[in-house]
């Protein structure tokens, strides 16, 4: 689904990250943690082809990410559902319309039952007319989470997920992420908050990555 | 859960795809009034170069009327030398004919100065011969060369000949006309490409969220440049319709037939101000799309 083949990634004249070797199966729940500046968000990004390899080869779907084309790459995002640590959205457009981008840019309508029942699952069935900029961290992170699936991607992947989110509601978008995964999406959630993977092995078979010294390890039972 | 497997990709196409860009912004009113300006100017400029245009075929048709040979001879000389200017021009290559004219045209050539009762006989006027020349034109020295020779009395007054560079004036401005509208629709096609631009910078974050989503470049300019045609074309139109009504209210024709009081519109010519708008449109559609991909590229 996602394979990295001994890719590295320089900026700014150095490397950060190098020699990464991976494959997210399709049906597996990952996570990605190590100290921030680490290159959680840059793998990433990587992963979804905002990011071009220095070196190395990635695969997206079976297709080499550098022999995509912008459309290609555009395509393939609709396979990936992404959601940011700071969730960006349309702010002059209701969260209704917001959650139902994907399809809008897929040319795709939204019935309006699906995508309420959606809301609803992430629990902001009552805030369908409301714009973004009303909305809480929690709220515009569960948003964001309804956004990365509407279009029934095979991969979701999280970057700090639950960063600026308090335990309870951290654990809620846990349990949406792990109730995803248990349908068969291919779950990568990038986080240096140690409690939660603990809590989500609890649930899940989950693998824990962990980027050191610009490579990827996995990483053992010490968490 | 059943609901993600109810979410399937074949839905109808939502036609609202142009929302995603943020309805306001100074790119907004600056569009609409750069196109309604420019289109106010490309109608007087339409309306200048369409009166140029007039006025040049008028001065054009008038080089093609008859030149006049005026001659003067004591009377008994007056027939034997008018056969000697006829003869000389019959001869002369670029004059399709001539002929003399008769005492009555002559009369209603001076009746407006002279009056009806004018005694043409009795009066020692000259005898004016009229020459239509052929599409090739005469040599006008070498004519009057041999008229000297042959009729010392005969002058030609190709009198029409100063309305060639008034003709060729006219024509310029015409030209003048039509290069300050190509020159309007440049201008207006900058603009918009600048106030189009100025928007796709200014929404980095509409792009980047459109791009995260799956959205295309075609899909994201196709949003911009919809929206930026629908304000060129409606600030074109009333710009277009401010600029017909004033050039409607400007003094109309009289019989003095000045070029000030021909600057206008004549008939199905009011047709031609309407394509002001669509023009615009085309304009704005050309330079929204080409701007729109070019940030879409640097914004990568």
């Amino acid at each position: 689904m996602i394979a990295f083949d001994n890719v590295a990634y320089s900026y700014g004249g150095g490397e950060l990250l190098s020699e990464i070797s991976l494959r997210l199966a399709p049906g597996s729940f990952h996570f990605l943690t190590g100290p921030s500046g680490a290159g959680k968000s840059t793998f990433l990004k990587l992963c979804y082809g905002e990011l071009l390899p220095s070196a190395g080869r990635i695969t997206l779907f079976d297709r080499e990410v550098r022999s995509l084309s912008r459309d290609d790459i555009a395509l393939t995002r609709r396979r990936i559902g992404m959601v940011q640590q700071d969730c960006q959205f349309l702010d002059h457009l209701p969260l209704a319309a917001n959650v139902a981008l994907p399809l809008t840019v897929a040319g795709k309508a939204s019935v309006p039952q699906d995508l309420s029942d959606l809301l609803g699952w992430v629990g902001l069935g009552q805030l369908a007319d409301a714009l973004p900029p009303s909305l809480s961290g929690g709220e515009r992170q569960r948003a964001a989470l309804a956004r990365a699936i509407i279009i029934g991607p095979d991969v979701v992947l999280a970057d700090e997920p639950t960063g600026n989110l308090d335990w309870e509601m951290s654990l809620r978008l846990l349990t949406l992420l792990v109730e995803l995964n248990r349908m068969g999406k291919t779950v990568l959630i990038a986080t240096h908050d140690l409690n939660l993977i603990r809590q989500a092995k609890s649930q899940i078979a989950a693998r824990v990555l962990r980027i050191s010294k610009r490579r990827i390890q996995l990483a053992g039972a010490d968490l | 859960m059943s609901l993600l497997s109810r979410l399937t990709p074949d839905r109808k196409a939502d036609r609202q795809a142009d929302r995603v860009v943020p309805p306001s912004g100074h790119s907004a009113w600056l569009t609409s009034f750069t196109a309604g300006a420019m289109a106010f100017l490309a109608v007087f400029a339409l309306a200048l170069s369409l009166a140029a245009g007039r006025l040049a075929d008028r001065w054009s048709d008038a080089l093609e009327r008859t030149a006049t040979v005026r001659l003067s001879a004591p009377e008994d000389q007056m027939d034997l030398q008018t056969k000697a200017v006829l003869a000389v021009l019959s001869t002369t290559p670029g004059i399709a004919s001539s002929r003399a004219m008769t005492d009555a045209e002559q009369r209603a050539l001076l009746e407006p100065w002279f009056g009806p009762d004018l005694p043409v006989d009795a009066l020692p006027l000259p005898r004016l011969i009229e020459v239509t020349e052929s599409g090739a034109g005469y040599d006008g020295e070498g004519l009057r060369q041999r008229l000297a020779a042959e009729a010392p009395g005969a002058v030609l007054d190709d009198h029409t000949r100063w309305r060639r560079p008034l003709a060729v004036a006219a024509g310029r401005l015409r030209l003048l006309g039509l290069l300050s509208i190509g020159l309007i629709g440049t201008a207006t096609a900058a603009m918009i490409t600048l106030a189009a631009s100025a928007a796709l910078a200014a929404n980095a974050q509409v792009v980047r969220v459109l791009r995260q989503v799956g959205a295309r470049d075609a899909y994201i300019a196709r949003a911009f440049v919809r929206r930026f045609t629908l304000r060129a074309i409606s600030g074109a139109a009333v710009g277009t319709l401010v600029g017909m009504i004033g050039v409607a209210l400007l003094p109309s024709t009289d019989t003095a037939g000045g070029f000030l009081t021909g600057l206008g519109f004549q008939g199905l010519g009011w047709l031609y101000p309407l394509t002001l708008p669509p023009l615009v449109a085309v304009v704005a559609f050309a330079a929204t799309r080409a701007a729109a991909f070019r940030k879409l590229r640097e914004l990568t």
